[in-house]
């Protein structure tokens, strides 16, 4: 029989054993000689912190209850260490690169960084840990009772209640102690925990040795052998029926689940993890320590159930075993087994807690209120570690609290199920996160809380014993006697065990939503560049997010900051290290992209990367939270594609221009040479009737013996070409103005056969002095929209080609005014010689003179002026092209509306 | 002898003034109006001293006249003035290249004509 005292003092010495390893771990690494602390063995001892006092305690306790499902417990994690092997080493890898100091941290990191989310999965695994750690609290009470309290004949009875609590009190109190001292001693970049990783696999080897040391107790002691121990009437319970239903299933996968999503697995997997090579030695002798582990459960179960008396409780037969022999050192060994079992536990989840709630809720409060409060209050670091100091205190107590509420609570391992189900609920985000890039915060976020808000509801909530949070009436009724919303038959889902049950909506719904919500709403910028680095984590480089994020501060602001959250000698041996990789041999580095995103992942190490992000981003640039740069750079992407396009489009239109330019030009140069050749026509226009003047002024200047008709003769050749030299400049102004739309037009509706008779009229005296005859009927009347003079002008242009041009000996004219068709038509036409048929084409360009072959010239412009004028005028002259002789020319106009003179008149009387 | 001279141009009150001119000083002028005339004048009439030939010429001008006069070996060194209304050098140019002897520009002193004139004919 075991004294209470001895009991104590064995304890308090084998925490003391552990504080020396611990110690020992701490400072070794510190000083780097870490060879054997970063040893895989020591990593995979440190995983089986899985192994808490439930396993220890319970699985006996689960086998003699229900036979072979205790194996369960152990069959998820063999699978996910061996088959799962790959998810594992991504998530280390991912921990690695993006620093991430817990499960909520990947999470929420994962997805764009978003505190709300960490806030949620820092709660989930807050409210789903505590009971796991009452748990544990119970199960060392318990087996401190046990020992004390019992003899080995009184063990069917429950020990009392009353020193139960004082005891888990001070074990809790005892517990926090612990890991406030080697948890907290330092604020790690890496949320590495050196010592306390050392000091949790010493309790590996203890509890696994204890649990062999009573199970070849069991077999070799009281049996005699394993055959023996098999053959007993107690193994029947092996006989279970429903072995492998539903419930098996549900277990398996979730002890597989929990062993990637419980916050103290997280922490020791991919945490405290120092090296990849780590996990290879852990993928299978992780499940070789587990089998271990398993190996003796059912000796121990049987032998309990055969050796002890009837209502004996089997989660104690490991204790209760050895001691109803009086094997008190193998009692005490087994104590001390539980005993590691329950305090690595503990130890292990608080940090992990601890570091979340820090990071994911007092860190986000802190930077909420105003940043110029924490100046003033120091260094960010001292907050740290009070506040996770706090936390652990605070996690314990909660645990306690459980203890004392659901202290009557049958069996450990329902507890222990309901935490598990409770983390299953990280499943879906972190799968997602890490293998679906699509997956969003929403989504993450609503299937989260419904999920966990069912879990609540269907399995927490109602295992709570009394009426304390859920009548046994809302149970039994459901709320308000809502069948429908009973919390074990949710929706009439009935005859399920109330785990699998629970399972079944929590996580479907869970499932269901974050795809549902993933695929609905738009990631946003940083969550799609997240979710890419971690999705594609072996395919992109370390630290690759500073390309993305371009931010500007001041050296020495960000030194503030990181000597705030490092401590003054790791901010300050952090920045010279950085400057000296930038080749300077200065304090401070150059605060360029890389160094800040170098800074905000150690600060990440340290308060997780949501707060970092918030921290560094007051400081970079001033700005709030970088997203809005992120966006502007996905703009300027996208403007710059743009810009690209729009180039291309330009060059398109540029060889467009290009082409037209080279057209224009082209019609420059033809236009250039037109005009050369004008101005050259023009000057050969000119200089021929100035010529003639000259000359003959000269000889009328020099020649004194003139007779007084030559006199006359030359004077009036002069006087000729005068004339003609002036109607040539009249020409070449009235070209111009047309040319230029300088002309002015009088345009208005008037009778054609008005400007017709005075054209005609006009020229009578020119055609006397040719000896022509111009035959001239009365024309018809109709209105056109037409400038008066300027028509007149051309028929008599025209009609004083006609006359000049005729060489013939009797020269005739003809003109008339007809109306044809919807149209006034003016024909000009004369018995000369016609205009050769070649130079017909020709007739209507400047200085052609297709006509004037002969003597008098002066037609250069006429005729192109006369058409230019008919074009303005909408109508048109042409030469009739025909058989006869002399030429034709045709003016037409549209006449407007037609009427004789005649019934202008009538309209008068009327 | 009487100096005679061959004029092509198709302003009639140029070549008036061209013939009144040049015979007053005693020589005797013969004329065409028109390319072809000038040409067919040259090539089947007793060969002027010197020919005045304008450029602007109906049917063919002054230039391709010029050079048909100097392809043959009749004509090939019969002196000939060039007369121009367009006064540009490229014409004056073109002239000389294919072997105008002297080039005057419309429009033309009298005396200046006659000097020409008096040169060419070795006056």
């Amino acid at each position: 029989m075991l004294s209470a005292n001895l009991i104590f003092t064995i304890s308090l010495a084998y925490v003391a054993l552990l504080f020396m390893v611990a110690f020992v771990g701490d400072r070794q690494a510190r000083t780097g000689q870490s060879s054997w602390i970063q040893s895989p063995v020591v990593y995979t001892l440190s995983i089986s912190v899985y192994c808490t006092s439930w396993t220890f305690y319970g699985a006996v306790g689960s086998a003699a209850r229900s036979g072979l499902e205790f194996a369960t417990i152990y069959l998820g994690p063999t699978l996910v260490f061996i088959g799962w092997w790959f998810l594992l080493r991504k998530l280390v890898r991912i921990g690695h690169v993006h620093r991430i100091t817990s499960i909520a941290d990947l999470i929420s990191s994962r997805y764009g960084k978003s505190t709300s989310l960490a806030v949620l999965v820092t709660l989930i695994a807050v409210i789903g840990t505590t009971p796991y750690i009452a748990l544990q609290l119970k199960a060392v009470t318990t087996s401190i009772q046990v020992i004390v309290s019992s003899d080995p004949g009184n063990l069917a009875n429950p020990p009392s209640d009353q020193p139960a609590s004082e005891i888990a009190f001070w074990i809790a109190a005892g517990m926090a102690l612990f890991t406030i001292i080697f948890g907290t001693r330092t604020i790690d970049a890496n949320e590495r925990h050196h010592g306390v990783v050392a000091a949790i696999a010493l309790e590996a080897l203890v509890k696994l040795l204890a649990l062999i040391a009573v199970g070849l107790f069991v077999i070799f002691a009281l049996a005699d052998g394993p055959a023996d121990i098999f053959s007993r009437e107690a193994a029947k319970v092996l006989q279970t029926e429903d072995m492998f239903d539903a419930r098996w299933v549900a277990l398996t996968f979730l002890s597989g689940v929990a062993i990637i999503c419980l916050p103290r697995q997280f922490q020791v997997t991919v945490v405290e993890n120092t090296g990849e090579d780590q996990l290879r030695m852990a993928s299978w002798l992780f499940p070789l320590y587990l089998m271990l582990m398993s190996l003796f459960v059912l000796p121990i179960a049987i032998g309990g159930l055969s050796v002890l008396p009837e209502g004996a409780d089997p989660d104690m037969f490991v204790l209760t075993v050895p001691m109803s022999v009086g094997q008190d050192l193998l009692v005490l060994l087994a104590f001390l087994g539980g005993f590691s079992s329950a305090t690595s536990m503990v130890i292990v989840a608080s940090i992990a807690l601890s570091t979340m709630i820090s990071n994911h809720i007092v860190m986000p409060v802190m930077l909420r209120t105003p940043w110029t409060s924490i100046e003033r209050s120091g260094d960010v670091r001292r907050l740290l570690l009070v506040s996770r100091r706090i936390s652990i205190g605070v996690i314990l107590l909660l645990g306690y609290v459980y203890f004392r509420l659901s202290g009557k609570s049958d069996a450990l391992a329902a507890i222990g199920l309901i935490a598990f189900a409770g983390v299953a609920q990280f499943l879906p985000p972190l799968l997602g996160g890490i293998y679906w890039k699509r997956a969003t915060a929403t989504g993450a976020k609503i299937g989260l809380a419904t999920g966990f808000i069912l879990w609540g509801y269907t399995l927490f909530l109602p295992s709570f014993e009394g009426d304390l949070l859920l009548s046994a009436s809302t149970i039994e009724h459901g709320p308000l006697g809502i069948g429908l919303l009973r919390p074990q038959a949710l929706f009439g889902l009935t005859g399920l065990d109330p785990l699998v049950h629970a399972l079944f909506w929590s996580l479907s719904a869970n499932v269901v939503l974050f795809v549902l919500c993933s695929l609905l709403v738009e990631p946003k910028p940083l969550e799609r560049l997240q979710g890419t680095l971690f999705v594609d984590v072996f395919r992109t480089p370390a630290g690759d997010e500073h390309r993305f994020i371009r931010r500007s501060a001041s050296a020495e602001d960000l030194f503030i900051l990181a000597q705030r959250i490092l401590g003054a000698a790791e901010a300050q041996r952090l920045f010279r290290e950085f400057a000296a990789g930038q080749g300077s041999d200065s304090d401070f580095p150059q605060p360029t992209d890389a160094f800040i995103a170098h800074l905000e992942r150690r600060l990440a190490g340290s308060i997780g990367a949501a707060s970092a992000r918030a921290m560094v981003s007051q400081i970079a640039s001033g700005e709030t939270i970088s997203l809005d740069e992120l966006m502007k750079i996905a703009d300027e992407t996208a403007q710059l594609m743009e810009y690209s396009q729009e180039v291309e489009k330009k060059s398109i239109q540029l060889e467009a221009t290009a082409r037209e330019l080279r057209r224009a030009n082209q019609r420059l140069t033809l236009l250039d040479a037109q005009k050369d050749d004008f101005l050259s026509q023009v000057s050969h226009e000119v200089r021929t009737p100035m010529t003639s003047i000259r000359s003959f002024s000269e000889i009328l200047l020099e020649t004194r013996d003139l007779t007084s008709p030559q006199a006359q003769r030359f004077l009036s050749i002069i006087h000729e070409e005068s004339l003609r030299l002036t109607r040539l400049l009249d020409e070449i102004l009235d070209m111009n103005l047309m040319d230029r739309g300088e002309a002015s037009w009088n345009l208005h509706e008037l009778d054609a056969s008005v400007p017709l008779s005075r054209a005609v009229e006009t020229c009578r005296g020119l055609a006397r002095s040719a000896g022509a005859e111009i035959h001239f009927g009365e024309p018809a009347s109709a209105i056109v929209m037409a400038d008066p003079d300027r028509l007149q002008q051309v028929v008599i242009n025209i009609l004083t080609n006609a006359i000049k041009h005729n060489t013939t000996a009797e020269p005739e004219v003809h003109v008339e005014g007809r109306l044809v068709g919807g149209e006034y038509v003016i024909e000009i036409s004369d018995n000369g010689p016609g205009i050769p048929s070649h130079l017909r084409p020709f007739i209507f360009e400047k200085f052609q003179r297709g006509a004037a072959q002969s003597s008098t010239g002066g037609i250069g412009l006429g005729l192109a002026i006369s058409k230019e004028i008919m074009k303005r005028l909408g109508g048109t002259l042409a030469l009739v092209e025909d058989d006869g002789p002399g030429t034709r020319f045709r003016i037409a106009l549209n006449a407007k509306a037609l009427r004789s003179v005649a019934q202008r008149q009538n309209q008068a009387v009327e | 002898m009487t100096t005679r001279v061959f004029i092509a141009e198709d302003e009639p009150n140029i070549l008036e003034s061209l013939s009144f001119l040049l015979g007053r000083e005693g020589w005797e002028v013969t004329s065409a109006l028109d390319g072809n005339a000038a040409l067919e004048q040259l090539n089947n009439q007793a060969l002027p001293d010197v020919v005045i030939l304008d450029i602007m010429l109906p049917h063919r001008n002054g230039f391709e006249i010029l050079r048909q006069l100097r392809a043959s070996p009749r004509t090939s060194k019969l002196p000939v003035i060039v007369l121009t209304a367009k006064g540009q050098e490229k014409d004056r140019k073109t002239a000389q290249e294919i072997g105008a002897d002297a080039f005057v520009t419309k429009p033309f002193s009298n005396r200046d004509v006659i000097e020409q004139v008096k040169k060419l004919a070795g006056l």
